[in-house]
């Protein structure tokens, strides 16, 4: 680790401080002006894209807790997002409760579904444990199916909006900002919780078990604490995503999220907050833009138009998510820390 | 009362014994170590000692409490740290994290104290890192502390998982083949630590070695291990005079 020259630090807190020097609190100050101000001239499309980055950016940091960091394999991870959304959009459609009682209750529900699965899950490992979570995640998808009374099946269920202290958050602009702030919550909990001592514990568990036990770390609790927390954040996300969609249905919350949930930590980077930021902006907005070169191909070469159809963009996106894994294993965190290295070392590239 | 005792123990894996019947004792305060060709069970005798492996037969005593059958990590609450054979560090955590691991059991801040970086978790993180900072200066390894581990030479590595165990501030400390692959002077330099660690830290050390000249040299008291049997004890003098221990281990001289 380099640090710059003339950087003091006079005291082991200035040394552990998040922000140290005045480049990164002045760079992110920009980055919160930026988006401050987005909602106002961008388009409202871009701000629905952001608003379901945020949701995705809030489930792929509890997937890469349990995941990235504490190394047990999740298939399920929809599931838990599942749970969230359904708790938040029954309880406000039928008893017309608050945001703030449904969100923590999403939060803490899914984190109850978590130490079910968690709890008999304790002695799988890798392949095992992936099949153990991703039927999991058929059950749940099962029962939000069939348990027609509650989850109203596949005729789906309407969210009433989301009322903020007497001020409802009608269209994707004003969500925008309450996603904004919670997004940066948990972002901000995540790095904390993950440079102290229950975060050391699951990346030693991970690291090398047998180890971390002889150290003093009981298995058992924190896999247990890994599965509670990462569902506890996929349930949140879950409920906000209720409230964004304002209608939910079983189709929303199949295992190809989970799978897409696991390609978010694997290109934004296994193990790394900024990389579940990065995974999840990337995987949400990537489509998109292919879905834009396709067009704008089309109008170059218009022979193509009639052969083109979604299957394309499906198969550009896997093959996005391949070329990642080939060459970029690290993922988009890897990428950004040797861009910040070129830049930190310049002009003395050594 | 012995700091360690330990009374009949056996170990079976199926139909192999690694194990059978070894007792013995560790005083407080004294460098013990136990010695044997390979195979003869030195390792498995750690792995009960720490937890990880639970003895078919027999107790492991620590001032006087029973600790046969505990969870590794209850065991090391009760003062007990070890290394290993093969280095077992944290690869992907950087120097000081590894020996903030060390200082686990030490810490009880939670998941919710530790998202938010406020009270007790911020004071832990402070506190701990002098006691870190401490056992870097003492194992002298200042230079690396920010380096991730996996990146660091053979011979640091080992002198990092010397100081993760010490972070624990452990009673016992067990040090398993401190010295292998290691060339002259980073021998000496280990042997040197585990006397400073004798005698300004205070802690009892039970090592596994095999280079001889770093045993007769430092340790108080020699086991002897032959097919998971205990065939000698006693002090250097005595063991290098012991012929059922030179014929097993340390062979004659021509």
């Amino acid at each position: 680790m380099a640090i710059r020259s003339k950087t003091f630090r006079e005291s082991y807190y200035e040394d552990i401080k998040l922000f140290k020097t005045i480049w990164i609190k002045s760079w992110i100050g920009l980055f919160l002006m930026v988006l401050a101000v987005l909602p106002l001239i961008g388009d409202p499309y871009i701000i629905y894209l952001i608003n379901i980055s945020c949701i995705a950016t809030i489930a792929a940091l509890g997937l890469n807790i349990l995941t990235g960091f504490t190394g047990q394999i999740s298939l399920g991870h929809a599931a838990f997002f599942a749970i969230g959304a359904y708790c938040t959009a029954i309880i406000s459609s039928r008893f017309q409760v608050p945001f703030w009682i449904c969100l923590p209750a999403s939060g803490v529900l899914a984190a109850c579904a978590g130490l079910f699965v968690g709890i008999p899950c304790l002695r799988l490992k890798g392949l095992y444990l992936a099949m153990a979570t991703m039927s999991f995640g058929v059950v749940v998808e099962y029962v939000v199916i069939t348990w027609d009374s509650v989850t109203k099946g596949v005729r789906g269920i309407s969210v009433p909006t989301l009322n903020l202290l007497g001020y409802p958050l009608d269209s994707n602009n004003k969500l925008y900002y309450f996603l904004i702030v919670l997004t940066a919550l948990a972002i901000i909990a995540a790095t904390n919780l993950m440079r102290t001592r229950v975060g050391r514990a699951f990346i030693a568990i991970r690291d090398r078990d047998i180890a971390a036990e002889v150290m003093g770390v009981s298995l058992t609790q924190y896999k247990v604490m890994a599965f509670a927390i990462s569902s506890f954040y996929a349930g949140i996300a879950g409920g906000l995503y209720a409230y964004v969609m304002e209608y939910i249905h079983p189709e929303h919350f199949t295992f190809l999220l989970s799978v897409q949930y696991l390609a978010m930590i694997i290109v934004g980077g296994l193990g790394s907050i900024l990389g579940s930021i990065f995974g999840a902006v990337f995987i949400t907005i990537i489509p998109e833009f292919i879905k834009g070169l396709a067009q704008f191909l089309t109008l170059l070469f218009p022979a193509i138009e009639d052969k083109y159809d979604d299957g394309w963009n499906i198969a550009a996106f896997g093959l996005l998510i391949m070329l990642f894994l080939i060459f970029e294993p690290k993922g988009l965190s890897g990428i950004w820390t040797r861009i910040k290295t070129c830049f930190k070392n310049w002009p003395y590239t050594y | 009362m012995d700091l360690l005792e330990i009374r009949h123990l056996s170990l079976n894996f199926g139909g192999i014994v690694a194990l059978k019947n070894v007792h013995m004792t560790v005083k407080k305060g004294q460098i013990h170590a136990i010695i044997g060709p390979n195979g003869a069970g030195k390792t498995s005798l750690f792995n009960c000692l720490s937890g990880v492996y639970i003895p078919t037969e027999g107790e492991i005593l620590v001032e006087g409490k029973n600790i046969t059958g505990l969870k590794p990590h209850k065991i090391a609450r009760l003062g007990i740290a070890r290394t290993f054979q093969n280095i077992e560090l944290f690869a992907n955590m950087n120097v000081i994290d590894n020996l903030l691991l060390g200082r686990h059991i030490h810490m009880n801040s939670g998941p919710f104290s530790g998202s938010f970086f406020y009270g007790k978790a911020l004071r832990e993180e402070v506190g701990n890192r002098l006691k870190v900072e401490e056992i870097i200066d003492f194992l002298e390894i200042e230079k690396v502390r920010k380096q991730l581990v996996g990146s660091l030479p053979y011979g640091i590595q080992k002198r990092v998982e010397l100081g993760r165990a010490l972070t624990m501030d452990p009673k016992i400390l067990l040090l398993d083949e401190p010295a292998a692959g290691m060339n002259v002077e980073e021998t000496e330099d280990i042997a040197r630590f585990v006397l400073d660690i004798n005698e300004e830290l205070g802690m009892t050390i039970i090592l596994v070695e095999h280079d001889m000249g770093v045993v007769m040299d430092i340790v108080d008291e020699i086991t002897v291990l032959d097919f998971g049997s205990k065939i000698a004890n006693g002090n250097p003098r005595e063991i290098q005079a012991n012929p059922k221990v030179i014929e097993a281990y340390l062979g004659q001289d021509e």
